[in-house]
């Protein structure tokens, strides 16, 4: 994963691009997933979703709306995550980590809206739910869809700045960060909204999501596991990203271990939420009655219990071989839960069944193939990770 | 009709004794052709539901056993049953129709009439003690001692009860006899009641209808002769192989019951179509006979009630048959639904192929490993660096 | 974390500003009620005990409705649908124990159930469909669903507590589809095609009051005791005979989740019929919105948290000029 890198003369700290040969290997695999899935969405558009997934009137929503939608834009939750620690929490030491998070939230929300997109049936008509006369303001998926549109265009305003210094547009440049602080508080209010929606999302469904997973405190546990997401990607993509390059990623590592103690006290905060709604709705023996389910709930508990246990004492929290794992499994647990609330604790009656579909499965590979290589692309063209000698 | 053809003043001569006859005297003998009477046979054998090896069988006994001796008592009823018998074949064939038992009592065909017949009875039930059948037709009174019908100075019971001891089995023929039929119409002021239960037996086999269908008689006779002993019947004494199924069961105009078709009122433009007539009162799902498949009267298709275009009325049913209104509603009975309903579960959707599961294992596979091997790598880069460090150390403050 | 507790404290009051302006700034949580049955509202009484299973009601949806038949047995020689799909908006279904021998009996007995949609009091299709494609008719009630509008998310799928909503996979150009109470049929002044040729009068039309006396007087009748049965219509006078079975206490849409204009009356337990029972009688629509507009209403909340943030963001951002000339600055 290493190469020849021509690294840009600049000073130590500031973001450079980290320049590269764009055709590689990996590049050259992901451009190849994207276009298995190209073939497949091909396959979608001219004879319909049933013909390449596996959903169905018992399960109407598969995966592309689970991974591709909710699940991506958890991951791209970074640019939110950093904004709020940087600006609001005024931690100005974690700046040189903001780039970097806030590409990977400007890719993954615009793939993540663009897979809303392959997932509609009438697409055509997805204009509707931004239009008045059309939308219905009572609608939790009005809003998310509201939000995560108005979300694409100001973490695009929020990323502006770098591409315009890369044109060498400096007027321009320097009057929208002047601005950008209205956009940074949007950028924070944006996403609060629509990830907890992401969650309230279940709340209709009533008594075909699990009492394991529903609660009306689902917009609290999916905004606090979304946050959670977004620092622990900041870890996750430091590493690969200093791993694969090269990188000396040491003067980052301090801050990595203080996200990664923000990361520690937003789980624990999300394990009190989620274990004490259980027991005030008096669903803790459920735990262990629920057969699958149960396992399900298990696995995703032990990978959010793991990382506090990983995160807490100070030391390991110094080492990229502690912090990486532990973000690692913070975002297996995240996709875990999302995935159980929304597919496996989704009860239809004797009658249905649901796994993705190959073709489905080859879809979604793609669509994270797309975004891995697009940051990729941007890394190292533009100025987004912080310079280092290797 | 041929009256006083068969059976006569006196039991006809040579009846009794076995006749040895070629099928060539077939011709001679009943006025039919071979293949007529062949056709005959095996009418009787398929009505009989019996496979086509049985034919054979059915013929020799036919041509070939002692006719069974039959007293024919009939009790209160319209002849009906009679008169259906009478009309079931083409004419050239009642000859053999009336030879196929001995009919030695039967006040409609007999042209004798008074002492003379019921001395003839008795002679004839002396001679074939305990070897007779006797078919009853008509249902008997039994209140107030039964006075509401008598024949020879005999009320009907009394006169079935004497008949009955020495049969060696008893047919009753039609709805009336089977189970009282019309005249046990609500409220019923004489008392009537069927052969079963005017005699207190279980063992009576009933072949109801009003008329009931000659063939089943027919059939159930043939069956005696040529077995030995009556077919297989149902816990109403009914044969099975003519009551086990309801009419809905063969019902011509199923398909537009189960299409949802009906006709609503006679002449309607449903009921010109030829709809189901459910609508209208039909007792089909409510009511055992093989009216549908057998038809009456020999003329073709549509010769049965609902054929014609009116509802079943449930005659050959007790609890239905002039107890149902006949434009009431029929209940399902003993309905098993057909295997085309669908279930309250029914497996939808599409679950894991062995692909997609493999896929999804190898991804998530792919991940942790990558991610231990990642980890690995970084901790050995962590110990790699420390134990720098540590050599740096001295190196360093050498230079302070 | 340095312990910097000004920091710390600072950043948190920012945070924390947003969210109590918005919980002061938000309507108090009025809870939104249950919507209540129309005036004018129409529905269907269906009665399991009394009916035949002869699917004309099936059979003359798809007629009216010009629905093709659906093949799942091969051959297509007759209209074999499982449940309700895009081309069955009503279905028989069959409860079936054992040898299945006595009709409306929970034990080695059989029964009928026409599935179809229920016309939801507080239809959950309704509430959360995002761009107002399932609509209630404000007068008779009725939920219908308009295509032009529909963007295909299905989320009305997926929210209906009775899986009605069905959505046509098997083209590129899908619809949703369901029963809509025969609606064009009621514009010319006719009933709706399953309660037309019912025989048995198993499903019943009439207004919502109607039924409503129609279930009492069934609840009450003796059962074995014989008494009349209307067809088609509550008042259409055409009646028919015969004795009452014996029904179950519950009567299904009656109550749950704010209840439903088309009802059921059976002879077995309804949750033989892989219905769902239990449910509580707040509608899920009603607890969704409540939320929704708890937090949302009027956009106060979000307002009031955007100003805070926006604060803080200011003062955040110059601190931190995410500019290429600046260095990492020491901070406050």
């Amino acid at each position: 994963m290493t190469d020849a890198a021509v690294t840009p003369a600049a000073a130590p700290g500031q973001p450079a691009p980290v320049g590269g040969n764009l055709v590689n290997a990996l590049s050259v695999l992901l451009a190849v997933l994207l276009g298995v899935a190209l073939y497949f969405l091909y396959r979608r558009f001219v004879e319909g979703l049933g013909a390449v997934t596996n959903i169905s009137n018992g399960y109407p929503w598969g995966i592309w709306v689970v991974w591709d939608v909710i699940i991506a834009t958890g991951f791209a939750c970074g640019g939110y995550a950093m904004a709020l620690l940087v600006y609001i929490f005024n931690r100005g030491e974690f700046h040189p980590l903001v780039r970097p998070a806030l590409t990977a939230s400007a890719i993954g929300y615009s793939l993540g809206g663009a897979s809303v997109l392959l997932d509609l049936g009438r697409y055509w008509n997805f204009w509707h739910i931004l239009w008045p006369g059309y939308f219905n303001v009572n609608s939790v998926m009005f809003e998310v869809a509201a939000c995560i549109a108005l979300y694409v265009v100001v973490l695009w305003i929020e990323f502006s700045p770098i591409g315009l210094a890369y044109l060498k547009r400096t007027k321009l440049a320097g009057f929208t960060n002047r601005v950008l602080f209205f956009f940074i508080g949007l950028g924070v209010l944006l996403p609060s909204m629509h990830q907890s929606s992401l969650g309230s999302l279940l709340i209709p469904m009533g008594y075909q999501i699990h009492p394991l997973w529903q609660t009306p405190l689902l917009p609290l546990l999916f905004v606090t596991s979304a946050l959670c997401m977004g620092y622990a990607v900041v870890i996750f993509e430091t590493t690969l990203v200093g791993a694969g390059f090269g990188r000396d990623v040491s003067a980052e590592l301090p801050l990595l271990g203080r996200v990664g103690k923000v990361i520690a006290w937003l789980l624990v905060a999300f394990l009190v939420l989620r274990f004490g709604d259980l027991a005030v709705r008096g669903q803790l023996a459920a735990i262990f009655t629920s057969g699958g389910r149960s396992v399900m709930f298990g696995v995703e508990t032990l990978m959010f219990v793991a990382p506090v246990a990983m995160l807490w004492p100070e030391a390991p929290r110094a080492r990229l071989s502690v912090l990486f794992p532990a973000a690692s499994l913070m975002l297996g647990a995240a996709v875990l839960y999302r995935i159980d609330a929304f597919l496996v604790a989704y009860e239809r009656g004797a009658s249905w069944s649901y796994f993705p579909s190959v073709p489905e499965l080859m879809v979604t590979i793609g669509v994270v193939a797309l975004e891995v290589l697009a940051y990729l692309v941007f890394i190292r063209i533009l100025p987004i990770l912080p310079g280092h000698a290797r | 009709m041929p009256l006083g053809v068969a059976g006569g003043d006196q039991p006809r001569e040579g009846d009794v004794a076995s006749l040895d006859l070629t099928h060539a005297d077939v011709e001679r003998r009943y006025g039919v052709s071979r293949r007529e009477f062949m056709t005959f046979c095996a009418g009787i054998a398929a009505t009989l539901g019996l496979p086509n090896s049985a034919i054979a069988q059915v013929a020799d006994a036919i041509v070939s056993k002692q006719r069974p001796s039959v007293i024919w008592l009939h009790h209160q009823e319209c002849t009906g049953c009679t008169e259906s018998l009478l009309r079931a074949e083409h004419p050239t064939l009642e000859t053999l129709i009336l030879d196929i038992v001995s009919l030695d009592y039967h006040e409609t065909l007999f042209a004798a009439a008074g002492h003379q017949v019921e001395a003839a009875r008795k002679a004839a039930m002396a001679k074939n003690k305990g070897k007779y059948l006797l078919v009853v037709e008509g249902a008997i009174p039994l209140k107030d001692g039964g006075i509401y019908c008598k024949i020879g100075g005999q009320t009907s019971l009394e006169l079935t009860r004497e008949v009955a001891a020495d049969a060696a089995a008893i047919i009753a023929i039609g709805s009336c006899a089977s189970w009282g039929g019309m005249p046990a119409t609500d409220p019923n002021p004489t008392g009537s009641a069927g052969v079963a239960e005017a005699l207190g037996r279980k063992d009576i086999v009933t072949i109801p209808g009003c008329p009931s269908n000659p063939y089943n008689f027919l059939a159930t006779v043939v069956h005696f002769l040529t077995f030995g002993k009556l077919p297989p019947t149902d816990s109403l004494g009914r044969p099975l192989f003519a009551y086990s199924r309801l009419i809905h069961e063969n019902c011509e105009r199923r398909a537009h019951f189960d299409a949802g078709r009906f006709a609503l009122e006679f002449g309607d433009e449903g009921h010109r179509k030829g709809y189901c007539l459910y609508k209208l009162g039909c007792k089909g799902p409510m009511t055992y006979a093989n009216c549908s498949i057998v038809h009456f009267g020999d003329v073709g298709m549509q010769s049965w009630p609902i054929g014609t275009g009116h509802p079943c009325i449930g005659c050959s049913e007790q609890g239905v048959g002039f107890s149902k209104p006949i434009h009431a509603l029929a209940d399902l009975v003993g309905q098993r639904p057909p295997a085309t309903y669908p279930g309250v579960v029914e497996a939808q959707g599409h679950g894991a192929t062995t692909a997609a599961a493999a896929l999804v294992s190898g991804a998530v596979g792919l991940a942790i490993g990558a991610s231990v091997k990642l980890t690995r790598l970084l901790a050995a880069n962590e110990r790699a660096s420390a134990s720098a460090k540590a050599e740096d150390r001295p190196a360093q403050s050498a230079k302070e | 974390m340095s312990v910097d507790r000004r920091q710390f404290l600072r950043g948190g009051m920012g945070a924390a500003a947003g969210g109590a302006c918005a919980a002061i700034g938000a309507p108090t949580a009025q809870a939104r009620d249950n919507l209540t049955v129309p005036d004018h509202a129409l529905g269907l009484l269906y009665d399991s005990t009394l009916c035949i299973g002869c699917r004309a009601c099936q059979s003359g949806c798809k007629t009216v409705n010009a629905l093709p038949l659906e093949d799942n047995v091969g051959g297509a020689l007759w209209d074999t649908p499982y449940d309700l799909s895009p081309k069955t908006f009503t279905v028989i279904k069959l409860y079936k124990d054992g040898a299945a021998q006595q009709k409306d009996a929970e034990q080695n007995g059989f029964a009928f159930l026409k599935r179809q949609c229920l016309h939801c009091v507080d239809p959950s299709c309704v509430s959360v469909c995002p761009v107002g494609a399932m609509r209630k008719d404000p007068v008779t009630g009725i939920v219908s669903h308009d295509p032009g509008r529909c963007i295909g998310c299905r989320y009305c799928v997926a929210s209906c507590p009775y899986h009605v909503p069905q959505f046509s996979y098997d083209t590129p150009f899908p619809r949703i589809s369901k029963c809509e109470l025969c609606k064009e049929q009621l514009a010319k002044g006719d009933i709706p095609a399953c309660a037309k040729v019912c025989p048995t009068g198993a499903t019943l039309f009439g207004t919502y009051r109607e039924l409503t006396v129609e279930i009492a007087r069934r609840k009450a009748m003796t059962p074995g005791a014989t008494n009349t049965f209307p067809r088609r219509t509550v008042e259409s006078g055409d009646t028919h005979e015969r004795r009452a079975a014996t029904y179950t206490e519950q009567v299904y849409g009656q109550t749950e989740l704010g209840g439903t204009q088309v009802r059921y009356l059976a002879g077995v337990p309804f949750d033989k019929f892989e219905l769902p029972v239990g449910m509580p009688v707040r509608s899920y629509a009603a607890q969704a919105e409540t939320l929704q507009h708890t937090l949302y209403g009027g956009l106060v909340a979000p307002f009031v948290a955007l100003a805070g943030l926006v604060a803080f963001a200011y003062r955040g951002a110059r601190a931190h000029p995410d500019d290429d000339q600046h260095d990492e600055a020491s901070h406050d």
